[in-house]
């Protein structure tokens, strides 16, 4: 058991490096020098910009060898300095991270859980109701081939614009402060809703699918046929197909992390919801190149750290992958 | 082979392997190809899908010669709803949605093309690699497949593009392409090894046949369907991931997009302001393209695994 | 009488039509008998044991009835069978290896199942854990998931489980199939004791090696594409097979001691007709050296001599 998490570990930490490596090499090839360009543009006040020529100086100093450049990038990025804005100067990029975090974490953990429990609900009960499948089906693919934004711009337009029913933009009204009352909350709320249900609805139709046929599958397996040659009612062989379905779409959870993240940030980007997606937007706009990277690399430690929870989840709930651990 | 000295206290045996003669039965087989064409042409599911992909295919090559200007070219009064004269309407500038529709349609499908091809070409490549040489290969190729797997990709990408600032189309398909093929390299390599394992393979090495020539020769026949079908969904893949890069503004710098129409339209406030005809169509275009061709995965897979056949 | 079935008829739904798997079979099987059940692929032995506890979605009840300790097996209603199942008849299917949920612990997947049935686990527990260990299993096995055991010992556990609530009937199909000869031995032997120790009063033994049933079943019933040929006790369809088909079958196996320039083995040429559309009459007409115009004609199954039914114009 502990050489599969040893293993694991090694994985990740393998491959966060990599990801911070290119996160590290990929201005360099970029034709002509964007970085000075912009930093020059903000050099104008000079206590503020030490900070920042610092940070820059160490990373990409012409003066500094390379393999110095790359050292100095890992001491900053584990002492949890990622540099400072350009665009939103002289903002430290980790507090604007920090800033727009609880708005992506918002919408990202109650859309992905909510989606991944109701789509194996319903995606179960979708298997067992055939009548149904004629209707499903065609719905459930036509939701897992719309790209997330448009999904987004579709309600926007629809509930927001046209039957004014939520509001499209920002996090909560503009004539609002933050503060502890009803009438904030009630503004982030629904301000929320739309972001979330987008985010939501393709999620659901994707496992719904996935869930459908796992189940069909399932119940046509050898104990699923057994319990019913002996007479078991139809509760227990369907909870067991579902108790084992339900093993892939974990695993099949781990592997979308990646796209559902990356779908969370065109969602708030065409809500202006200020999380980290639209942040990053805001960030390639304004050619604010740390910003993008610190965010890059922040979303990429969220997801492998995502993917290591999940593992641990995994070997959890299925004792074939203890047993063929322990047995060496 | 030549005769073995035999113990001398065994006789010989003589075995008469010859076979009674048959009556001939009359021969009714039809071919692989042909069952597979059988059922595929009674699927409601692919013919439909197929259907639709090829008629937006032929919007996508007809369409553009219908109007005489370009999709960027401003041709009229902005904002119009669509009308008998611009089907689509126009774009706040007065561009003409459909032209842009028609042009965004062909951008489409050659990034979901050679998108989609270039990952199927590097998750084959992997994915028979890995399973069929095993080893240390197969455990380096792993290691690749699942670091490429589990990064976000997409935010590489968006990074990547940021830095280099004039982009065509076809850069823009390569490095979906690049980035695209993980799970593709996944599924194959476990095909391989189920089929690495039979009979005609072996017969094949002990011929001494080279290991390109068995892979391409043994083992990618037997998988065809499964090329086929992965190569389906990895088009879709690419399509989708090209409309995400274009609607946050990194894709092509030049022509147009359906997923750039959708960002121009967020951009300039048509949510607000009810211009519909500009972001509609788009996505229309996209849940169209991509849907039938998952649609179209499914009525395949039925037709080539006869268990998935529903009577 | 155990099981009395009378003119049974099931067929299976395909796209090009219905396959006639059981068309016309009738048979009886007395308390305490173990019937072996013997024929070549595809000739509806597995059929007929499946329809007589559970029809899967292609299978259809044409005609024909069963009966089960005087009462009629409602066989095409799956819920009204579920009474039945179980408790009065039960199976150990072919995929015995695999029948058993492999996330589950054999302990914790069995005692959701009787409790499934209405029986408190704990009523059974005891005995349960006793006919374990008479088939040679440790009962911390209950402890275990699926894969911790071998494919014979999986097969011992499905064997137990099926039969824990003494059933008048038991199907056992292909059970050795997979099974090295001396771990067959074993299984069958086990067969045996289940009978023998009252846990089930009858068996139909399924399977196309007749060398098994020369060792556990006190009869033989012989089927071919969808009909039966010969039901007989062991000894005689062995030693004095009076239908052709049986015959030949006998010849056909190797005898012990004998080399081949002594005795040329003789399989039987040809091919079972289709089953989607058969030919009328004796099903075995074409392959028969004895069959003439008469054979057009589908013999009835008839008892020629004491518990010895043939289906067969030429024998008197």
């Amino acid at each position: 058991m502990r050489r599969y998490f040893a293993r694991k570990l090694l994985f990740y930490l393998v491959t966060f490096f990599v990801a911070v490596t290119i996160d590290w090499l990929i201005p360099r090839f970029a034709p002509g020098d964007p970085v000075t360009s912009m930093i020059s543009r903000v050099a104008a006040q000079p206590e503020a910009a030490a900070a920042m020529m610092d940070y820059f100086n160490g990373t990409f100093g012409l003066d500094v060898p390379i393999w110095q450049q790359y050292l100095n990038f890992w001491t900053s990025l584990l002492q949890g300095d990622l540099g400072v804005s350009i665009w939103l100067f002289p903002q430290p990029v980790t507090r604007v991270i920090m800033d727009a975090l609880p708005y992506t974490l918002a919408l990202l953990v109650p859309a992905v859980l909510l989606a991944f429990w109701a789509g194996n609900k319903f995606g179960a009960f979708a298997a067992r109701k055939r009548w149904l499948d004629g209707a499903v089906l065609p719905l459930g693919y036509i939701l897992t081939a719309t790209p997330y934004m448009w999904l987004a711009i579709l309600l926007a337009w629809l509930l927001g614009s046209v039957w004014q029913v939520f509001p499209i933009a920002g996090a909560y009204g503009f004539n609002l402060a933050p503060a502890f009352t009803f009438q904030f909350a009630g503004s982030l709320l629904q301000h929320w809703f739309l972001p979330f249900l987008s985010l939501f609805l393709v999620g659901f139709g994707g496992w719904a699918i996935g869930m459908r046929n796992l189940i069909i599958y399932e119940l046509d397996a050898d104990y699923s046929r057994y319990l019913s040659s002996l007479g078991a009612p139809d509760k227990l062989i369907r909870s067991y197909a579902y108790k084992n379905a339900r093993l892939p779409q974990l695993t099949g959870l781990a592997l979308q992390l990646g796209v559902i993240v990356t779908g969370a940030l065109v969602t708030e980007v065409v809500f202006s919801y200020p999380g980290l997606g639209w942040y990053s937007y805001q960030a390639i706009i304004n050619q604010d190149y740390f910003l993008l990277q610190g965010i890059f690399l922040f979303v990429v430690i969220g997801v492998l750290l995502a993917n290591f929870v999940i593992d641990l989840v995994y070997v959890m709930v299925d004792p074939r992958v203890r047993l063929g651990m322990e047995g060496g | 082979m030549a005769d073995l000295p035999r113990p001398r206290d065994v006789p010989e045996i003589t075995v008469d392997t010859s076979l009674p003669p048959e009556a001939p039965r009359p021969r009714r087989r039809v071919g692989r190809a042909g069952e597979f064409l059988y059922f595929a042409a009674r699927d409601r599911k692919i013919f439909v899908s197929l259907a639709i992909v090829l008629a937006l295919l032929l919007v996508a090559i007809v369409g553009p010669f219908l109007r005489e200007y370009g999709p960027n070219e401003y041709v009229g009064p902005g904002m119009q709803p669509p009308s008998s004269e611009y089907w689509f309407g126009t774009t706040t500038f007065g561009q003409d949605v459909f032209v842009q529709f028609v042009h965004g349609l062909g951008a489409t499908f050659f990034v979901g093309l050679v998108g989609g091809g270039l990952a199927s070409i590097i998750g084959m490549t992997v994915g028979f690699v890995a399973g069929y040489r095993g080893g240390w290969l197969d455990e380096l190729l792993n290691m690749l497949t699942n670091v490429v797997l589990v990064i976000p990709t997409l935010m590489v990408l968006i990074v990547i593009v940021a830095y280099v600032n004039a982009r065509g189309l076809l850069i823009e398909a390569v490095f979906i392409g690049c980035t695209a093929w993980p799970w593709a390299a996944r599924a194959i390599r476990a095909q391989t090894m189920s089929l690495r394992s039979r009979d005609f393979v072996d017969l094949a090495r002990l011929t001494g046949m080279g290991t390109r020539r068995i892979i391409t020769g043994e083992i990618a026949p037997n998988m065809s369907s499964y090329l086929m079908l992965t190569f389906i969904l990895l088009f879709g893949n690419a399509v989708l991931i090209a409309a995400t890069l274009d609607f946050i503004g990194l894709g092509p710098t030049d022509g147009i997009s359906l997923g750039l129409m959708m960002n121009n339209a967020v951009l300039w406030s048509a949510l607000q302001l009810g211009m519909w005809w500009w972001f509609i169509p788009p996505g229309i275009g996209i849940v169209l393209i991509v849907g039938s061709l998952y649609v179209m995965n499914v009525g395949l897979d039925q037709v080539f695994n006869p268990r998935l056949r529903k009577l | 009488m155990t099981l009395v079935v009378n003119d049974l008829k099931v067929y299976y739904n395909t796209l090009a039509g219905d396959v006639r798997a059981l068309d016309g079979v009738s048979f009886e099987i007395a308390d305490g008998e173990i019937m072996g059940l013997a024929g070549e692929s595809g000739c509806g032995k597995t059929t007929l044991g499946n329809s007589l506890i559970r029809l899967d979605g292609r299978m259809r009840h044409v005609d024909g009835s069963v009966e089960l300790d005087g009462q009629v097996l409602p066989i095409a209603d799956s819920e009204a069978m579920d009474r039945f199942r179980y408790h009065s008849i039960s199976v150990v299917p072919q995929y015995a290896m695999s029948a058993m949920n492999p996330t589950r612990k054999i302990g914790r997947m069995s005692r959701e199942l009787i409790e499934s049935r209405g029986i408190r686990y704990e009523t059974v527990r005891e005995e349960y854990e006793r006919r374990l260990t008479l088939v040679g299993l440790h009962e911390g096995v209950l402890g275990l998931y699926p894969m911790e055991l071998s494919g014979g010992m999986k097969q011992r556990v499905v064997m137990v489980l099926s039969t824990l609530l003494d059933p008048s009937l038991l199907i056992a199909d292909e059970i050795t199939s997979a099974l090295d000869v001396s771990t067959q031995k074993a299984v069958a032997e086990s067969l045996v004791g289940l009978r023998d120790n009252g846990f089930v009063r009858s068996m139909i033994v399924i399977t196309h090696d007749l060398s098994i049933l020369h060792e556990v079943a006190d009869t033989i019933l012989v089927m071919y594409a969808g009909h039966l040929a010969e039901k007989a006790p062991t000894e005689s369809v062995i030693r004095h097979p009076r239908h052709p088909y049986t015959r030949m079958l006998i010849d056909s196996l190797p005898e012990v001691g004998v080399r081949f320039d002594q005795k040329r083995l003789e399989g039987i040429p040809g091919k079972p007709p289709s089953l989607l559309d058969p030919p009328a009459g004796c099903r075995f007409r074409a392959r028969c050296p004895l069959a003439d115009e008469v054979c057009q004609e589908q013999p009835p199954f008839v008892e020629i001599a004491d518990g010895h039914q043939v289906a067969c114009w030429k024998v008197e």
